[in-house]
């Protein structure tokens, strides 16, 4: 009991102290954890780089391996190269030239002209790794992934652009001005913030379709633009700018819209950025909403054609996998680099 | 916290001796996106210079106002009354005026049931079904989630090298979207996948993880813990990094037992983060759709199919749309939510004091 | 340059008012100083003339035009902040061309001011600085310069220099005097400081709980304060106000003080007998009477030391303790008794309302 106490517990010791089974026992768990947070997210890489047969393995190999060719003189086509075990128990690397039946006919690429017969069960394929970049490069020609990428790209850049604008404008209406109903407008924001697309599905399709929107971008972009937890903290955060810098912005002759944004918007830039950064990430993963407005093909994003080509390709999991990586690799690149500036944002304001 | 995570966003820093390069990277990604932004402001300067002459200075708040209440105006407080007059009529139109009153009809058939207990003796059994997989799936997954992310909440709160690193790890899965964790996981969770190839070679027999409904329910928590226990870890670790030092110098002065501090110190101390952490992942968890949707499609059968899925497959994927049913089950999905949020507005206020 | 007038100005923040009707009117080029406890309204008082806030009743004329419901944007002043509010993402040239730009003037013209405005207070090396790189008197400069390029028709001060050193305040105290020299410019100056008021002031405007208490030149507020209050608050150390009764005031008024009678050798003002008076006396009118001639016997609570002076704090049964400055260097020790006199010509007497009597 105490030691699992002392495996759990709180306590931080100085540096410089003997190691404790229990100081092991945390380090196994987390070892465990870096296999299991990364490791499903590695083998979908790994994955995405193999061949459709290689795919087909059972088991399956960890890395992306294809079966070396070889060309040989005398031959029109590159061959396929085994490592054959001869009648004499030898072993050679021989390229075959055909398969008949249970044996196949090879030949010893340094010395073109001796052709060997050898038992199919006698060879071994000679393989290297061998990234299967295709799997990348077809879908995005044959299908629409491009086009799905660009909309993402579309939809997450203008729909962050005006998020960030709007919000901030009200965020500044009502960090900034006493007027009436300043409280029933603040009100309304922390009302909304409880309101999730989810339950208001329907009727928001229902707007959706008699601004004409339905099968548009914008329909994606428009309904979640006001981000109530956006004003929410943009205002928290010009809370505690001081007054004084408006007041002697307005001695200074300044109007009110160049108040906001010359002076209290650069200002809120470390707000601004953590908005940025959370609304990039909302626009970039959002599935349900446009799953549920978005029905032609060519208006996809990412996220639903990927969710789309997994039911039509589900046998060709190769290239699936490939723009599951393509998918993923933004956040991933946006993670390495902003991951402390993330996790401590998500700590200080508890959103995601 | 030696990490360099202390300082929170929501400060100017004073005196800046070194950038971290991640603040550098911050302020790059937040002026590349702010970029048509801060075009948008410069251009409407002179409109709206114009604009407070006309009204004057006093009447600005609810210029800057307007933009985004006319946004919360259409897609939030129109569309909840609409959702209410969905929910009492019929029919297949989508224009209100189109469709014929239907009073309480909606609630009625969704309520028609021989047995609550027994989704097949409903009249709306797959609603029923929904709302019994989603109360098996949340009661699992929240109850998962909180005893995870405590442990790990825990060790990464002892004095660890690599405490940042192990932390990011643990989070990283939380900005990948739902439809890649269920791609990744799937593709793992396959005949041939990875998890099979692991079985067979310790001698096992391949399992269908989603042809058995239990399987399928299993992996669906598991994915979804998987994914979303970072974030919760977080917000335990901020609360254990809260409790002040000297009370556990005070303890150890009491020469008080480790399990002890554990018990009567750092739980209860934590316990108002526990609460929130509880009723967020119960919020959320309600909502569940996309991972599951896309990870089991709501099988096999619908041994996975939750609330949400309902609501968007009744309203948009069935063949005959019936858009009054999908509001009146979203109403009731609110009414759900909206307690749950007061339990947790009485969380935070809790926490705060 | 500009002539500033308030008449009736009134301000209520909800149901507190703050403001009971102030009347005040301060000339061109005039340096005016508000004094006051704190809370008094002083802050409210400039802000109200600066358009940051607007008056609940009552007007505000600057240079003779109504400009009482006009936003503080439009009324070309310029105010130097307590907290300095320099901008803090732009640099110190960018701070004081803020408002020059927002007035539209050429960029020529921009540069020109500030470059005079930067070398007139020494901040030439320190343009392209932000203000977080400035120490706290630079700042102060910077946020005196922000407002000397506005070239305003009124310098609104809200305690610009109680952020700064003792040092350092007097140094920059001088500045300003001599910057109003050379600007000549109306300035209107808030602080709690009197001496900062008596040094700096043409007139200095003495409030409390938002009313004006007197308004006149400092030596006129020190020699003659028009009541107790105003009496107590110019001066430093603060004036002794002892509770009296008039024994009599035939040719000479005679006093009871504490226990003891003194006559104050004044013309008669036709006091009852009876009536309660305070008597005010600066610590430096007070005198010691060793070799007889002492009107009060005091014994010695406390002596300060300062070196050029010395202030000793001396009490007396029945009165409040009594404060002396004496020249020099004081060898009086606790517990002793002293004889005192008062200087008769510096004798201040105020009814029960606190009101100065008026001298003969
Ligand atoms: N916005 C406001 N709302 C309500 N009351 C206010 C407001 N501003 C000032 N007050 C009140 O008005 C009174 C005068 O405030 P003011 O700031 O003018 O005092 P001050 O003389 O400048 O004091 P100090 O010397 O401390 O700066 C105070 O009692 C203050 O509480
Ligand atoms: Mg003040």
């Amino acid at each position: 009991m105490a030691a699992l106490a002392r495996l759990l517990g709180a306590r931080r010791d100085g540096p410089g102290r003997p190691l404790h089974w229990t100081d092991i026992a945390s380090y196994a768990y987390l070892a465990f954890g870096v296999v299991l947070m990364f490791g499903p997210v590695l083998w979908l890489v790994f994955s995405s780089f193999k061949t459709q047969s290689a795919l087909l393995e059972f088991p399956p190999s960890l890395m992306p391996m294809a079966q070396v060719e070889v060309t040989v003189a005398g031959q029109p086509n590159p061959l396929p190269l085994f490592r054959a075990t001869l009648p004499d128990g030898s072993v050679k690397e021989l390229a075959q030239i055909r398969r008949v039946g249970l044996v196949a006919q090879m030949v010893d690429p340094a010395e073109p002209d001796k052709t060997y017969r050898v038992a199919i069960d006698k060879r071994e394929p000679v393989r290297k790794v061998a990234l299967a970049t295709e799997n990348y490069t077809e879908p995005l020609r044959q299908f629409a992934f491009l086009r799905f990428l660009s909309n993402s790209l579309f939809v997450t850049v203008v729909a962050t652009a005006i998020t960030l604008l709007i919000n901030s404008m009200a965020a500044y209406g009502l960090a900034v001005y006493e007027f009436r109903g300043k409280t029933a407008a603040t009100l309304a924001v922390i009302g909304t913030l409880m309101i999730p697309i989810t339950i208001v599905l329907v009727p928001v399709y229902l707007v959706v379709t008699e601004l004409g929107l339905v099968n548009s971008l914008w329909a994606v972009i428009l309904p979640g633009a006001a981000t109530p937890t956006g004003v929410f903290l943009l205002r928290q955060y010009m809370l505690t700018l001081p007054r004084d810098l408006i007041e002697a912005a307005r001695m200074d002759k300044a109007s009110e819209w160049q108040i906001y944004w010359r002076i209290v918007m650069p200002l809120t830039l470390p707000a601004l950025a953590v908005l940025a950064i959370f609304s990039i990430m909302w626009r970039w993963n959002e599935f349900l909403w446009p799953l549920a407005v978005l029905t032609k093909t060519e208006v996809y994003t990412l996220q639903i054609g990927l969710a789309a080509f997994q039911g039509e390709l589900q046998t060709q999991w190769h290239y699936l996998l490939a723009m599951t990586v393509v998918t993923l690799a933004p956040v991933a690149l946006v993670f390495v680099f902003l991951q402390r500036f993330i996790t401590t944002g998500i700590g200080s304001t508890g959103m995601k | 916290m030696s990490d360099g995570s202390s300082r929170p966003p929501g400060r100017p820093s004073a005196g800046t001796a070194r950038v971290p390069a991640s603040a550098r990277w911050r302020d790059r990604a937040a002026g590349l996106a702010g970029l048509p932004v801060a075009l948008a402001l410069r251009l409407l300067d002179p409109l709206m210079a114009a604009v407070q002459r006309l009204i004057g200075a006093g009447r600005m708040p609810y210029v800057f106002l307007f933009p985004n209440f006319v946004f919360f105006g259409l897609f939030v407080f129109l569309p909840i009354g609409i959702n209410l007059v969905f929910s009492v009529t019929g029919g297949p139109a989508l224009f209100p005026s189109e469709r014929p009153f239907v009073g309480a009809e909606q609630y009625a058939y969704l309520f028609d049931c021989g047995s609550y207990l027994d989704p097949s003796s409903c009249r709306e059994d797959h609603f029923w079904r929904g709302v019994s997989n989603t109360a098996v799936f949340v009661l699992f997954q929240v109850g998962t989630m909180v005893l995870v992310s405590l442990l790990t909440a825990l060790v990464l709160n002892r004095p660890i090298r690599g405490r940042g690193f192990f932390r990011a790890v643990y989070f990283f899965p939380v900005l990948l979207s739902p439809v890649v964790v269920a791609l990744i996981w799937k593709w793992i969770l396959q005949r041939d996948g990875l998890l099979n190839a692991a079985i067979t070679s310790l001698g096992g027999q391949k399992i269908l993880f989603f042809v058995d409904p239990s399987w399928a329910m299993f992996w669906a928590v598991f994915v979804s813990v998987w994914a979303h226990m970072g974030f919760y870890t977080l917000i335990l670790l901020a609360g254990l990094q809260a409790i002040p030092s000297d009370l556990y110098e005070a303890a150890e002065m009491d020469r008080t037992p480790r399990w002890r501090i554990l018990w009567r110190i750092t739980l209860p101390l934590l316990w108002p983060n526990m609460i929130v952490v509880i009723v967020l992942s119960l919020i959320k968890g309600v909502q569940t759709f996309d991972e599951v949707f896309v990870l089991t499609g709501g099988g096999p059968g619908t041994a996975t199919l939750m609330v949400v899925q309902y609501i968007y497959e009744t309203a948009f994927a069935n063949q005959v749309q019936n858009f009054g049913l999908a509001a009146a089950a979203s109403v009731v999905l609110g009414l759900v939510l909206f307690a749950l949020t007061l339990a947790q507005l009485a969380a935070t206020r809790m926490k705060e004091r | 340059m500009a002539d500033l007038k308030l008449t009736g100005a009134r301000k209520a923040f909800g149901a507190v008012d703050v403001l009971h009707g102030i009347d005040l009117e301060v000339k061109d080029g005039e340096f005016v100083v508000f004094v006051g406890p704190s809370g008094c309204g002083k802050s409210t008082l400039l802000r109200v003339i600066a358009g940051l806030e607007m008056v609940s009743a009552g007007e505000v004329h600057i240079d003779g035009e109504r400009v009482t419901h006009l936003p503080a944007s439009d009324r070309g002043l310029a105010m130097v902040f307590q907290s300095y509010a320099l901008y803090p993402h732009m640099t110190v040239a960018r701070n004081m061309a803020f408002a020059l730009e927002n007035m539209r003037l050429p960029k020529a013209e921009i540069d020109a001011r500030v470059k005079r405005a930067a070398e007139m207070l020494r901040l030439t090396d320190y343009l392209d600085r932000k203000p977080k790189a400035l120490s706290g008197g630079q700042r102060q400069r910077v946020a005196i310069g922000r407002a000397i390029v506005r070239d305003p028709k009124i310098f609104l001060f809200d305690e610009p220099l109680s952020n700064l050193d003792a040092e350092l305040r007097v140094a920059t105290r001088k500045e300003l005097a001599a910057l109003h020299a050379e600007l000549g410019g109306t300035m209107i100056y808030v602080t709690h400081d009197q001496v900062e008021a008596m040094t700096l002031a043409d007139r200095i405007v003495v409030l409390r709980a938002g009313r004006i208490e007197q308004v006149g030149a400092p030596l006129d507020l020190y020699n003659r304060p028009a009541n107790a209050f105003v009496a107590g608050f110019i001066g430093s150390p603060r004036m002794n106000l002892l509770p009296a009764t008039v024994i009599a005031d035939d040719g000479t008024l005679r006093l009871r003080l504490g226990a003891r009678e003194i006559a104050v050798p004044q013309a008669t003002r036709g006091l009852r007998a009876g009536s309660a008076v305070t008597l005010g006396i600066r610590p430096e009118h007070i005198a010691l009477a060793p070799d007889g001639g002492g009107q009060l016997d005091l014994t010695v609570d406390l002596v300060e030391q300062l070196g050029s002076e010395a202030l000793v704090y001396a009490g007396h049964a029945g009165l409040p303790q009594i404060t002396l400055r004496l020249d020099g260097q004081s060898r009086l020790a606790r517990g002793a008794t002293i004889p005192v006199r008062f200087s008769p010509d510096h004798i201040h007497l105020f009814d029960t309302d606190g009101l100065a009597l008026p001298r003969p």
